[in-house]
């Protein structure tokens, strides 16, 4: 069915939703929703809407390299169920592995075919990270390496979404030693505009608002020196997050089962990564906008941030440095040289009355002449 | 004055030299407070005090101001920087810039009398400077290195808070160190240099004036170090790079 009417003329979204039995509010709610999301003007509204009425379905190729899925689930479960049912599941995608009905050749196929008849106009979305080492054997899919396939379905893509941290900087695969060579896709992918969209997942909303904004003004969202999209990473957890004013206030809790942690407090000193973590959780939150990992009581483990696995603990404000074997941190490094450079200069300090002692002598000598001379 | 040089010892004639002009002198004591200021405020923000109150947290205001504090004192501690760096073209010779970078054999070769004779103590002939020597120059040098990673550091993790257009221009170095979890590492971790530094640095002024005795440690407050009437007159004293007098 959905591949005869590719075959004739693609639907658009509007015609989707309304053949998936929504209603024409659903719809348009669905349109205000999105506009919302990706911070547009209310007058946007209708631009959305009429983007959606218009303009035929996006071709989507979904691909899976090293990942756990996670950013899949996050999406099918953003707040309206238009996202899950129609962005998704029953228009959009041409390939994707965890979705898809087709298997085997069937689906390679369906790939090509997405490749061949949308030369250019197709969006590549990546989950994972990509293995370079042994030749890419670490991750393979139907015979060929991950990089063989990302290099093939890059080079035709309108533009490629990285999806989630493993596909944006590499996250645990990636963390020391990494293994596989676990590469983000911007390390890869040449001459493409590359939009990053981090978080282990990323927020369910956010990645349906990415893809909003690609169909509505058919060019990519403005993105922060990191590529990523500004409208949602371009403030700190920090700055949204409704524990902020006890921080400021300098009320933390100072262990998970303290009456601090009762109260709320901010979690800063149990190694929230908030203050340095840049995504949208405490604006748009988690589950239909239910929770964050703040709200119930966790800080922040700064899991849209590059290395976060290697940069520090995930408990723990105290910069530990990479690459020693014991749990140093600078502070204790710090106050160990500080030990050291003052036994040296108390060493100094002895040393230098013996061994400068006929010029210091010297120097009294004459300070006590001249004293004695001086009349009064 | 003349019956003293008929004594059985030697009493030095101390000729006085304006090495530290003014706006130096006002350049270091800032520095140093801006320091002071942002390390304690600094490890504060690293981790602060588990403070107790019974005030409802909206009428409390610690964290916030000790990061505005943290905040203010950068700015000073920044253009004070620039300004430095400026007075290295404009300053006496004894600010010039060329007393800070090795740039000639003379320069190593005096490190290396003041690492033989100062550090290790080793017997000699003493080294007379009247500016910076050569080995204090050089870690001079490094500092401002460190200046600068704490500038770029401190207001790269300030970019995307700040309003104003300058915080903004260092937007582009966590962008470098991959976020700003990395980014407040190397801020953290550059402090230690200053510690370190400011503890050496107040032995190593003592340790000048008690075996010299040319008024190393007032230096910073009037400008003036004394220089032996022999040294002066027979130029036995050592600088690391010597800087053409300006027409």
């Amino acid at each position: 069915m959905s591949n005869e009417i590719a075959t004739r003329k693609p639907p658009t979204y509007y015609e989707e939703v309304q053949n998936k039995g929504y209603s024409r509010r659903d719809f348009l709610q669905f349109a205000s929703m999105m506009a919302a999301f990706i911070g547009l003007e209310s007058n946007a509204i209708g631009q959305v809407a009429k983007a959606m009425e218009t303009k035929p379905r996006v071709p989507v190729i979904w691909l899976h390299f090293q990942e756990c899925t996670c950013c899949s689930e996050s999406f099918i479960r953003s707040s309206h169920p238009i996202v899950a049912d129609i962005l998704l599941d029953k228009i959009s995608l041409d390939y994707t592995e965890t979705l898809m009905a087709a298997s085997g050749f069937q689906a390679e196929e369906a790939m090509h075919n997405t490749m061949k008849k949308y030369k250019g106009e197709y969006i590549l979305c990546v989950e994972g990270s990509v293995p370079t080492k042994a030749d890419g054997v670490y991750c393979m899919i139907g015979g060929k390496t991950s990089l063989q396939i990302l290099e093939e379905a890059a080079e035709n893509a309108k533009a490629v979404i990285a999806w989630g941290s493993c596909a944006s900087n590499g996250c645990v695969q990636a963390a020391k030693p990494n293994p596989t060579s676990a590469t983000p896709i911007h390390k890869l992918v040449k001459g493409k505009p590359v939009i990053k969209v981090p978080g282990c997942p990323p927020i369910g909303e956010v990645m349906a608002g990415v893809i909003v904004h690609l169909i509505t003004f058919d060019r990519i969202p403005e993105l922060d020196s990191l590529g990523r999209p500004k409208a949602f990473y371009s403030k700190r957890v920090h700055d949204t997050c409704y524990r902020r004013p006890f921080y400021d206030a300098g009320l933390y809790v100072e262990s998970f089962d303290d009456e601090n942690a009762k109260k709320g407090y901010c979690l800063y000193k149990v190694g929230c990564k908030g203050p340095s973590t840049y995504n949208a959780c405490g604006v748009m939150k988690w589950n239909n906008g239910t929770s964050f990992p703040i709200q119930s009581g966790h800080g922040c483990i700064g899991c849209s941030e590059e290395n976060y696995w290697d940069n520090g603990r995930l408990y723990d404000r105290a910069s530990s440095f990479a690459g020693f074997g014991i749990e140093a941190n600078a502070d204790t490094f710090g106050k160990v040289a500080l030990g050291v450079t003052a036994a040296a200069m108390a060493g100094h300090a002895v040393m230098t009355n013996v061994r400068k002692k006929k010029l210091i002598r010297t120097l009294e000598d004459e300070g006590k002449q001249s004293e004695q001379e001086l009349k009064s | 004055m003349l019956n003293m040089k008929t004594k059985y010892l030697h009493v030095h004639r101390l000729r006085r030299v304006y090495v530290w002009e003014l706006p130096v002198r006002y350049y270091h004591w800032l520095n140093a407070g801006a320091i002071i200021v942002l390390i304690v405020t600094g490890f504060f923000i690293g981790d602060p005090l588990a403070l107790q109150s019974k005030e409802e947290a909206a009428n409390r205001f610690v964290m916030g101001w000790v990061r505005a504090i943290h905040f203010f004192a950068a700015y000073i501690f920044f253009f004070n920087f620039l300004f430095r760096l400026y007075w290295g073209f404009v300053g006496n010779k004894y600010a010039n810039w060329k007393q800070f970078i090795p740039t000639s054999k003379k320069f190593f070769k005096e490190m290396w009398t003041v690492f033989k004779i100062d550090i290790l103590m080793m017997r000699g002939k003493e080294h007379i400077s009247i500016g910076h020597n050569a080995m204090a120059g050089f870690i001079y040098f490094l500092t401002f290195w460190a200046f600068l990673i704490q500038c770029l550091t401190g207001f790269g993790l300030y970019a995307s808070m700040g309003t104003w257009w300058l915080p903004k221009l260092f937007a582009w170095v966590p962008a470098m160190f991959g976020g700003d979890i990395m980014t407040r590492q190397v801020h953290h971790w550059a402090m230690w240099f200053f510690i370190l530094f400011a503890v050496i640095h107040v032995y190593l002024v003592f340790y000048h004036d008690y075996v010299e005795g040319r008024g190393e440690i007032s230096s910073m407050g009037g400008g003036w170090k004394f220089i032996e009437e022999e040294v002066f007159e027979n130029e036995e004293h050592h600088t690391p790079n010597v800087v053409e007098k300006k027409s």
